[in-house]
């Protein structure tokens, strides 16, 4: 079945892009993540333009961060005081990563900033991620392990502004969370994802939260980066599309069932292994694209820009 | 048809029994004109509607001339400004380093022959009507050498006939006897919108004689039109209309599956 989108002005099989969510969705039930860093680029493979695939994303990312939140929400995992000072950063951020979007895009380099940066963010996460899940496993198997310290005190702990959060059981300056969420701001601008695969490992690292409150913090703040990148995507660059936006969502939801049931019966390392493996592929894909000779050297752009 | 009323002044005489025929597919509402055009010709549609369904359409160009000869149809798209980018190896990687702007490129761009265009005319005459792909009118912004130039011309053809807009090849006008021909226009799925241009051309003894010009409106119409419109004419309030169904849609979702 053939549906016409009316901002990206091209027609695809609907089931294609219901199927497309689905795989995405089961991916982020499974795994807790929001599933962006797929969903653009197999957006940009079926030939929707870079810039309404981030734009779009960014859209739909709301409607997933807010069901995923209802279910952290009823069991108490959320820290909204930590959660509205990362948003405080993360409206800058993402403030920023929109006019940074919007320069590259005048400059004709959009699309290697994009992939640029998935491939720096996806290889360097995914790399971590790959190295810690695989020392955890065989961890398990030699069952040597000695017991770390329940808290390691950085440089980054010593920053000015402290702030206590009750919920998190934190004393720390505000600086930290509000950094995180900045950054997390400007990949939801320039990339089109959540940035929970960079929120979730900086809150456990570098702010030593306890893990159970991360995931629904951390999708708390992406409702607001995403709903104001969303916002601001449509006034500025019109690359909003509401109908590849609700096929996505469609599919999305119902994927994220199935994937929530399937992660339960897989173990933290082994589903962390499996994430790492997912995600550095996606990255040597991209740095694969990135190196080797296009067939056309040229592109064309219709329109002012 | 009430459009095509308006378009042509409508005649009372008929002009023998091809005219009828051409009559009997517009249903009746046109006639020739009374000094007997060399050439008449007409779309089985004059608007192409996009669809929330919209898969790409065909339609149908039919007409007539006055005696024996050959036709060229040529259907071109709005124009617009359009830039072309060019690619080198930086550090590795394949970046875009040069770039050069085009103003009034067509859209969509497609020729259709009853012959072989070059044993029909001459140069000269391709040219003034940019008959051919070769011979369409692309002005640049910026002054370059010739075989840059070139280089980036063919690219924005290339990258357009990748794209479905432009033909790969002349497409072919069927005549059914001496007078009446027809052919096929394809219109694929990513069509641009707006305001086409489609010209109907007799040639004889090596030069074009009559021509006429027919418009066809390319439009989005219905859910797909209203989304559009909304987008482009009060981009903030879709913005937070998109917000509010996204808001909505992820409540629903979350209700919907708290027992599963």
């Amino acid at each position: 079945m053939q549906v016409y989108l009316p901002i990206a002005e091209m027609s695809v099989n609907a089931l294609l892009v219901l199927g497309m969510g689905w795989l995405v969705g089961f991916l982020s039930g499974m795994f807790g993540v929001g599933g962006g860093f797929l969903m653009t680029p197999l957006l940009i493979f079926i030939g929707v333009p870079p810039a309404i695939a981030v734009g779009t994303q960014a859209n739909q990312l709301v409607a997933a961060s807010v069901s995923g939140v209802l279910a952290h929400w009823r069991r108490g995992n959320v820290d909204v005081k930590l959660g509205v000072v990362m948003l405080g950063g993360g409206v800058v951020g993402t403030a920023v990563g929109v006019w940074i979007f919007g320069i590259l895009q005048r400059l004709g380099q959009i699309d290697i900033a994009i992939t640029l940066s998935y491939v720096f963010f996806l290889g360097t996460i995914g790399g971590m991620m790959l190295v810690e899940s695989s020392r955890a496993i065989l961890r398990r198997r030699a069952p040597t392990a000695r017991r770390g310290k329940l808290h390691r005190h950085i440089w980054l702990h010593g920053l000015p502004f402290k702030m206590r959060f009750q919920r998190s059981k934190l004393y720390i300056s505000a600086l930290l969370p509000a950094g995180i969420g900045a950054v997390g701001g400007m990949l939801v601008a320039i990339m089109g994802i959540g940035g929970g695969f960079l929120l979730v490992p900086a809150m456990i690292y570098l702010l030593n939260m306890p893990a159970g409150l991360v995931a629904g913090t951390s999708l708390f703040q992406i409702i607001f980066t995403t709903a104001a990148a969303t916002l601001l995507q449509a006034a500025t660059n019109q690359t909003v599309d509401a109908m590849l936006a609700l096929l996505l969502l469609i599919g999305g939801v119902v994927g994220a069932q199935f994937g929530t049931k399937a992660g339960s019966r897989l173990r933290g390392e082994n589903a962390r292994l499996a994430l790492a493996t997912i995600v550095v592929a996606v990255a040597l894909k991209l740095a694969f694209d990135l190196f080797s000779r296009p067939d056309d050297l040229f592109t064309l752009t219709m329109g002012v820009r | 048809m009430g459009l095509l009323a308006k378009l042509r002044p409508t005649k009372r005489r008929l002009v023998q029994g091809v005219a009828a025929l051409a009559g009997l597919l517009l249903g009746g509402t046109v006639a020739a004109t009374v000094w007997a055009q060399q050439l008449v010709a007409d779309l089985s549609s004059h608007l192409i509607a996009i669809t929330t369904g919209f898969t790409g359409t065909e339609v149908v160009l039919f007409g007539t001339t006055d005696g024996a000869g050959d036709v060229a149809i040529v259907v071109t798209g709005p124009r617009a400004p359009a830039t072309v980018r060019r690619k080198e190896r930086v550090a590795g990687m394949w970046m875009n380093t040069d770039s050069l702007r085009f103003d009034q490129v067509p859209s969509f761009y497609t020729v259709a022959v009853s012959r072989p265009l070059d044993q029909l005319v001459g140069r000269p005459v391709l040219e003034r009507h940019q008959l051919g792909l070769p011979q369409l009118q692309l002005p640049a912004d910026a002054t370059l050498p010739p075989e840059q130039l070139a280089a980036y011309r063919s690219a924005l053809i290339r990258n357009k006939q990748r794209q479905g807009l432009y033909a790969i090849s002349m497409g072919q006008v069927a005549f059914l006897g001496e007078r009446l021909f027809r052919t096929n226009i394809y219109f694929p799925a990513n069509v641009p919108t707006g305001l086409y241009n489609v010209e109907a051309l007799l040639i004889r003894d090596g030069d074009v004689v009559s021509a006429q010009t027919t418009p066809l409106v390319v439009s989005k119409i219905g859910f797909s039109a209203e989304v559009s419109d909304f987008a482009r004419n009060r981009p903030v309030t879709y913005g937070v209309a998109a917000v509010i169904g996204a808001i909505a849609a992820g409540w629903a979702a979350g209700a919907a599956f708290r027992r599963v």
